[in-house]
């Protein structure tokens, strides 16, 4: 098994005719994912590669080619909408991977969905991907994945593939990988990702990888102590970052103590996870947790 | 975006929050003219984009309009160097010249997006003019947080809670509550990140008043505020940082000498704290961005080379959607476009196309070794940061 993503997956990319859309459709197909449909309002009717039928509607989509995840590559000032309407659509995994959505809209739909039966993932992530079913829904680089019994939940893009690739390097497959995204406010939390990994008999323990900014990896200790039985690695980026100064993600700025590196390493080590020392060594940190 | 004191009060003034009578003065006359119509006595504030303005003198009570005006011509033209601008300071090209209050009670409130609320909250406390980490470590119990239900808005019970919590009574209490909710829709019409407002003043009077205010306005949301847009003070701006936000790179300066081209925040932040592990500073944080091409990459290590405490750069790419033949043809025409830089380079390249971009790198004959492994990279670019003044050079590619 795996979280979120596997083998009966059958993707729906929204903003599949765009020049991000289109490249990441064709890379998540030609990894082995189930791409049934893409949507982009005006392009009803065509194809994309020849073969997968694209829809104005995300709704007629559903409809059409039962689609049950949606992956999302349509710009900032339109991207809230269209989570919204995959919500409505019924859709019920939903990866939102556009940067730079306001985070008042990003509050609204994190608002709308509170109260039902779907994940919003993201915004501003790479998405997901479960190497053993050969399902990526996201723009992660499919080769650096292994199948394997370790789940990977980070804020980040590029340094969750950097972690991915220290793994595989020690030989230690994944079951599912999720980015939850880098800004202040997103639709699944740490929590979320990690309840799941607790239910799947297939993730035998997680990397889990924070950085500087907001509470987040204070939340996800405390669950970790309070109702997560299986082993954690944790790694933390920005002990060398100033405050007051945003690092690139929109969530990674310390704003107060709490927003530190050091706070949420001690609040992760109390919760007894193991904790990577540097970001050379998140690999072999896990490897140590594995006994 | 940051904008200026004068900035904010003229939003929360236009929005029914009571701000002191002041005038935006850009010369030594225009506060003279100021401290007049304001009858003489006047407080004169440099506006910069920085906290900590009182105790580096950048706050001046003047008791007649000829000192309001000396003051402003000390200020304008001058670097104002507070705790948080750095050794460099901030210039300062405008000053607000106010109405002297006579403050009884100074109070902190502030409204801001919190991620683990997943919305806004209101913070407020009693203990106004100073900083709420500060509170918040010595009396934490003293903080009211008050979260935002999205849809709703701020409620009137909740402002009333805030007022007769912040110790408003009587008169007080009605137009105090009254201006919580105004503060809310600034917030909310603006997309602000923060409202901040501290202290909030009650004078000796008992007027209520925005004595000090700052607002930051969420850069992802600036496509529909054209007008706030409009208010940013370039000037204000480190002009690497403004070099590289032209260009769409997210840049930081920083304080040490490893120069680092990353693509990614979260690795970025890694290489930070991999550089200083291994005993060097980091110059900068550079995030070249997922979807960069050889010229974009090729600016990016142009604003790393033209900054003069550079002394050796790290080049840190897990190639994804960007390629890493792209990066070493982008970093070729950076070195030939600042011929004169001849600081060694460590690069280390994964992912997509590492091996093509390794190739053109080692054939280039740059100053550049190729490193596989992170820890590795980092305590080979920081012993050349250390080592720096050894002339190194080319043909020590590998």
């Amino acid at each position: 098994m795996s979280i979120l993503a596997g083998a009966d997956t059958r993707l729906l990319v929204q903003g599949i005719t765009g020049r991000e859309g289109s490249f990441h459709a064709g890379r998540c197909r030609e990894y082995g994912t189930n791409l049934v449909a893409g949507v982009t309002p005006g392009k009803g009717g065509g194809l994309f590669e020849e073969s997968i039928p694209i829809y104005n509607t995300v709704e007629e989509a559903v409809v059409e080619t039962g689609a049950n995840m949606s992956l999302i590559f349509v710009p900032p000032p339109f991207a809230a909408d269209a989570i919204v309407e995959s919500v409505d659509a019924g859709i019920p995994t939903i990866a939102c991977i556009t940067e730079g959505i306001p985070v008042s809209d990003t509050v609204a739909v994190v608002h709308y969905t509170r109260d039902k039966d779907v994940t919003v993932i993201g915004p501003n992530c790479p998405g997901l991907i479960s190497p053993g079913h050969r399902c990526k829904a996201g723009i992660m680089p499919g080769s650096i994945h292994m199948p394997g019994r370790v789940g990977v939940v980070s804020r980040s893009g590029t340094l969750t593939y950097e972690a991915v690739g220290q793994l595989t390097a020690l030989d230690i497959g994944q079951s599912t990988c999720v980015g939850i995204g880098g800004d202040p406010v997103s639709g699944t939390s740490f929590i979320d990702v990690l309840a799941m990994f607790e239910d799947d008999p297939d993730t035998d323990a997680v990397a889990l990888i924070g950085e500087i900014g907001g509470t987040r990896e204070q939340e996800a200790a405390e669950f970790i102590e309070s109702d997560f039985t299986k082993p954690v690695a944790a790694l933390i980026v920005g002990r060398s970052a100033p405050p007051g100064r945003r690092m690139g993600h929109a969530g990674a700025i310390i704003t107060g103590r709490s927003a530190r590196a050091s706070e949420k390493i001690a609040a992760l080590e109390r919760a007894g996870a193991a904790i990577a020392p540097s970001p050379a060594h998140i690999g072999a940190t896990v490897q140590s947790i594995l006994a | 975006m940051k904008v200026h004191e004068y900035q904010a009060k003229r939003v929360l003034a236009e929005a029914g929050v009571p701000v002191p009578r002041g005038e935006m003065a850009r010369s030594a006359d225009e506060a003279r003219k100021a401290a007049e119509r304001l009858g003489g006595k006047a407080v004169v504030k440099a506006q910069v984009h920085a906290g900590g303005r009182g105790k580096a003198g950048g706050i001046r009570v003047a008791s007649s309009p000829e000192e309001a005006g000396r003051a402003a011509e000390e200020m304008l033209g001058s670097r104002l160097v507070t705790f948080q601008t750095g050794p460099e300071g901030a210039p300062v090209s405008a000053a607000l010249v106010e109405e002297p209050l006579e403050i009884a009670r100074e109070l902190y409130l502030a409204i801001v997006m919190d991620g683990a609320a997943r919305g806004p909250v209101v913070i407020a406390s009693q203990a106004g003019g100073m900083e709420i980490e500060e509170v918040a470590e010595r009396t934490p119990g003293k903080i009211m947080r008050i979260p935002i239900d999205p849809g709703l808005g701020l409620q009137p019970y909740q402002g009333r809670k805030l007022a007769y919590g912040l110790g408003f009574e009587g008169a007080q209490a009605r137009p105090a509550a009254a201006m919580m909710g105004r503060l809310y829709s600034v917030f909310r019409e603006n997309d602000c990140s923060l409202v901040e407002i501290n202290p909030l003043a009650v004078t000796s009077d008992g007027r209520i008043l925005a004595a000090d205010a700052k607002l930051d306005f969420e850069d992802d949301a600036l496509f529909r505020h054209p007008a706030l847009r409009e208010m940013h003070d370039p000037a204000q701006d480190d002009p690497l940082e403004a070099q590289a936000s032209e260009f769409g790179i997210s840049y930081v300066k920083l304080d040490g000498d490893v120069g680092c081209m990353v693509n990614g925040a979260g690795l970025a932040m890694a290489t930070m704290d991999v550089i200083g592990q291994a005993g060097g500073g980091p110059a900068n944080f550079l995030d070249v961005g997922g979807g960069a091409d050889e010229d974009k990459v090729a600016r990016a290590l142009s604003i790393i080379l033209s900054d003069p405490s550079v002394k050796s750069v790290l080049v840190n790419i897990f190639g994804g959607i960007l390629r890493c033949d792209v990066v070493a043809k982008g970093m070729l025409q950076a070195v030939g476009e600042n011929p004169q830089t001849d600081r060694p380079m460590v690069v280390r390249m994964l992912g997509t196309n590492a091996e093509e971009g390794r190739g053109i790198l080692s054939a280039s004959g740059l100053n550049v070794a190729l490193v596989d492994d992170l820890a590795e990279a980092a305590q080979a670019v920081s012993r050349y940061s250390r080592a720096s003044g050894i002339p190194s050079g080319p043909g020590a590619a590998r």
